[in-house]
């Protein structure tokens, strides 16, 4: 078996973002077909505008329509694009100036790799359909014909249609691998053979469950592996009776600190097999755990704790754990 | 070691709302930055270095907002520094600011502390299932609820008392035209009536999710001088402790006190309850205001609760505690620690307005973050020290 434990952890949500009044007005634009940039005070134009200007401070209110050609100032190949480009094919990021611009920016220019040059002129390739946000301009790609003005691109412009853009959605999404530490993965990989493991600090001997590799108080390696028993104490708890995003349990459910005897710290834990209205401080508890056949190395091998029936733990014997 | 004297002397904070649809992250911030240098008379050519602060990242979902709000917070050509220490953050970030003050690197620092709090939802955010781990967690809420019903259990308080917190904070509200709740039938009587969301704490007992940010100019004695009521800063400091330990005190952490220890001495101070004429303290679940008294020396261990119960933490009470409103009505996480050290401020000031308390010479502000691991405060008066 490895020494440490990991999976795979995927985080997403989508963000709603309030765009402000200039950010706003050059997604608006883009819904509409056109580029803004924003005049800053010093007469340069900058793409995007910028939401103040960077001299004056002041908030940006000149917008000037740009493109929608430009010049490749810069840029880069990339061979093999991962999840999320725009493309899933080898394409360039490029720096663009669009024409009428004073500063370039960053855009996926779409052509072959041998016919790309700093300097080329390119056009705005919009997207098939305009909703107010950025991916609006799907890419651009090298100008057709020595004109040097952009029909196709041009045309794509259309009055301002609807209401101006104020949000975007932006929909985030973090893949990780999540890696419990080689102390932890003893404590998972004990439960999988339905043992409870802590370790003691050779220093202040505080029994740490899960265990730790390093006692948080004295900053020394806990080394001492100690097995603990499935029961214990109530210490104290709330009755979690609101819904929420991601919510695994069903509310309303009791989740307790449960002081495992021997142990010098809690662990949380869910309470069942009582109603939540006669959940205690120092009610004495033990583990409920899953059939042997659905044991992984999780916590969750312990469906629940429930209610031994004994007498209440004396208060002092949790008292320092309030 | 001789600090160099700082004072506030310009405070801004925005209208803070559920949502704040009508500006960007960067707005936010202007809005509270633009108030603060028109407070102290300044524009942003007379600022040496921007200290930004907020609450984990994702809350709104981008890593290092610093890094695009550089040139919006006037930031370009200057130290920008970004300070993290979740909910204490505020607070910390107006500290830090205070220190270049103090310690003579810098005359004149802007330091803002924002949160969008619309852009996501908080309660996802701060319950994020961990791989192995029993999913039991339910937001801050579900941490905190525990550790309130210790606090009961231990201190014997009536159960009563959060309520009084709730309803007193909301009326204190109705005062201060920045606060986000604005209930005018706040009772005792409502707050009890409440629905138990994480039992003991009821809807009523538990602070908004806010859209809002707060800004505060920080000078040398020198710039202080020139303006006719400065807040001078006459003690800050922070302390931390583990997350978990064994034993580990929830209620009335050792970092908390060590800290209001620390505060105390540096500001003169030997009895806080006489000398401090009102306090900001950082209470975004109603129990936690006789929590943090005990903590902050205010009252011995077991007791907070009886200055809440006799009236004394209310407007015209010994010790008014949030005349703002506080977390309980105004909640954007990042700025909420920076919220507390500006009321304080502009308590001394005496231009808190409708809600200003008489005479304040001395104001408190605290703010406390992470699973009550991170502690900012400080004092301020109307008194070069």
């Amino acid at each position: 078996m490895a020494r440490t434990l990991s999976q795979p952890v995927t985080v997403t949500f989508d963000y709603t973002r309030s765009t402000g009044p200039v950010i706003g007005r050059f997604l608006t634009g883009l819904r509409d077909g056109v580029v803004l940039g924003g005049r800053t005070a010093d007469g340069r134009v900058l793409v995007p505008p910028p939401e103040f200007d960077p001299q004056t401070h002041a908030a940006t209110t000149d917008f000037v329509e740009v493109g929608p050609g430009g010049v490749v100032d810069s840029w880069t190949w990339v061979p093999e694009p991962v999840a999320g480009q725009p493309f899933d094919r080898p394409f360039a990021w490029a720096l663009v100036r669009f024409d009428g611009a004073d500063c370039a920016m960053l855009l996926a220019l779409d052509a072959d790799h041998d016919a790309i040059a700093t300097g080329m002129r390119v056009t705005v390739r919009w997207a098939d359909e305009r909703v107010g946000a950025i991916t609006d301009i799907a890419c651009v790609e090298p100008s057709a014909g020595d004109l040097g003005f952009d029909t196709l691109a041009a045309l794509a412009a259309q009055p301002a249609a609807g209401e101006p853009v104020t949000g975007v959605v932006s929909p985030i999404s973090l893949d990780y691998l999540y890696a419990a530490s080689p102390e932890e993965s003893a404590f998972f990989s004990g439960l999988a053979e339905g043992r409870i493991i802590g370790q003691r600090c050779p220093v202040c001997h505080k029994v740490y469950v899960p265990p730790r590799g390093a006692c948080p108080v004295d900053g020394v390696p806990t080394t001492d592996e100690v097995e603990l028993p499935d029961s214990g104490t109530i210490t104290t708890f709330c009755i979690v009776n609101v819904p929420f995003l991601g919510q695994r349990i069903s509310p309303p459910y009791v989740s307790a600190y449960v002081l495992l005897d021997g142990a010098d710290i809690a662990i949380q834990h869910l309470i069942l097999e009582v109603p939540a209205d006669e959940v205690r401080m120092g009610m004495r508890v033990e583990a409920v755990w899953r059939p042997r056949d659905e044991w992984g190395t999780t916590i969750e091998n312990i469906a629940h704790f429930r209610p031994t029936g004994e007498p209440d733990a004396d208060y002092e014997t949790y008292r320092m754990h309030l | 070691m001789t600090k160099q004297p700082a004072a506030v002397i310009g405070i801004g904070q925005t209208h803070h709302r559920a949502k704040r649809e009508d500006v960007s992250m960067a707005g936010l911030c202007r809005e509270a930055i633009d108030r603060a240098l028109l407070d102290a008379g300044m524009t942003f050519d007379d600022i040496d270095a921007v200290v930004v602060g907020k609450a984990p990242d994702l809350f709104e979902g981008v890593m290092m907002p610093e890094l695009f709000l550089a040139e919006a917070l006037g930031a370009a050509g200057k130290p920008l520094l970004r300070v993290h220490t979740a909910g204490s953050v505020g607070g910390s970030t107006a500290i830090v600011a205070a220190s270049l003050v103090q310690a003579g690197v810098h005359r004149r620092v802007l330091t803002v502390a924002f949160e969008k709090q619309s852009e996501s939802n908080a309660m996802w955010a701060l319950s994020v299932p961990v791989p192995f781990v029993m999913p039991v967690h339910a937001g801050a809420g579900g941490y905190f609820a525990p550790h309130v019903r210790s606090y009961i259990r231990r201190s014997g308080a009536p159960t009563h008392v959060g309520a009084i917190v709730a309803a007193k904070d909301r009326q204190n509200a109705l005062l201060n035209p920045y606060a986000h709740l604005k209930n005018p039938d706040t009772t005792v009587e409502s707050v009890l009536a409440s629905q138990m969301l994480w039992d003991p704490i009821r809807y009523d007992e538990t602070c908004p999710s806010s859209d809002g940010a707060c800004a505060l100019v920080i000078a040398d004695a020198d710039t202080a001088a020139s303006i006719t009521d400065p807040a001078w800063i006459h003690g800050t400091v922070m302390r931390s402790e583990p997350t978990t330990a064994a034993e580990r005190d929830q209620v009335n952490p050792l970092a908390g006190r060590a800290a209001a220890a620390a505060l105390w001495k540096q500001a003169g101070i030997t009895n806080p309850l006489e000398e401090i004429d009102a306090a900001e303290i950082y209470v975004p679940f109603s129990w936690f205001e006789p929590m943090w008294l005990e903590n902050l020396g205010f009252a011995p261990e077991g007791t907070g609760w009886q200055l809440t119960e006799a009236g004394d933490t209310a407007l015209d009470g010994r010790l008014p505690v949030n005349a703002s409103g506080g977390v309980l009505s105004s909640n954007p996480i990042g700025a909420s620690g920076m919220l507390r050290f500006a009321e304080a401020a502009l308590q001394v000031r005496g231009q808190a307005g409708e809600h200003q308390v008489d005479g304040v010479r001395r104001a408190l502000g605290h703010a406390y973050g992470g699973g009550s691991q991170f502690f900012a405060m400080w004092v301020v008066g109307a008194e070069k020290p």
